[in-house]
């Protein structure tokens, strides 16, 4: 199951006792105010969870995959997410069972969650 | 972003500030419930990844596990061999929103 922003607005009404306009709206507020920072430059940690950042990439050559064409990739401006040690070891913690429900040889191929027909 | 202090933007934002920032735009909600609705949305999306689910967030990005398969590795203090297990690591991809909105920014400053 993909959680999205509805489930964590479920959460907030079920957890914290938020209405459903005001949790749908907080989690709105939430993930704008990330935005807001990000789009000024700004680093996000938040503590026991992980850190949001943003990098300056300069431009460098690159290649369609597809046709092998060398193409030119422009300098930009991105976002990366580390994760805390916490959350990393709370997830590789859990990995045996992770593998057994994902399955290890498709996860080395596909992304482990996303829908399989993708 | 108007807030009431306008103080100017920080190099990092910490959890207590964002939480104050939340806060200053929802004034119907008290500081402690803002506290405690950001950390339990922070755990349930920590659960989700635990739980090997992944997350989509519309115009923000998405958190899915990455898999990495075991290896041999050294300590670097010893040289000992090690096995490393194999593992799932959190991955985050930005959103088209959040991506254009960000490197718009660096447009501006070149």
């Amino acid at each position: 199951m993909t959680v999205t922003k509805a489930e964590l607005g479920n959460t907030l009404f079920g957890e914290v006792g938020l209405n459903k306009r005001e949790a749908k709206e907080f989690v709105e507020t939430f993930f704008e105010s990330m935005r807001c920072s990000l789009e000024r430059g700004t680093t996000i940690k938040l503590s026991g969870f992980g850190s949001f950042a943003v990098r300056d990439k300069k431009p460098r050559p690159g290649r369609n995959p597809q046709t092998g064409a060398p193409v030119a990739i422009s300098a930009r401006r991105v976002v990366t997410f580390r994760a805390s040690q916490k959350l990393k070891q709370r997830v590789a913690q859990n990995s045996f069972e992770l593998a057994q429900q994902l399955g290890a040889d498709q996860a080395a191929k596909t992304k482990p969650g996303e829908p399989k027909s993708a | 972003m108007p807030t009431p202090h306008s103080k100017p933007e920080p190099v990092v934002l910490t959890k207590s500030e964002l939480v104050a920032r939340i806060a200053a735009q929802q004034p119907q909600l008290l500081l402690h419930d803002v506290e405690l609705a950001v950390n339990t949305l922070l755990e349930r999306l920590s659960l989700a990844l635990v739980a090997g689910e992944c997350i989509e967030i519309r115009g923000f990005g998405s958190l899915t596990l990455r898999y990495r398969a075991p290896r041999a590795a050294r300590n670097p203090k010893t040289g000992e061999k090690i096995w490393v297990a194999e593992k799932y690591v959190p991955y985050f991809k930005p959103g088209a929103n959040l991506r254009k909105r960000v490197d718009r920014q660096s447009e501006v400053a070149q």
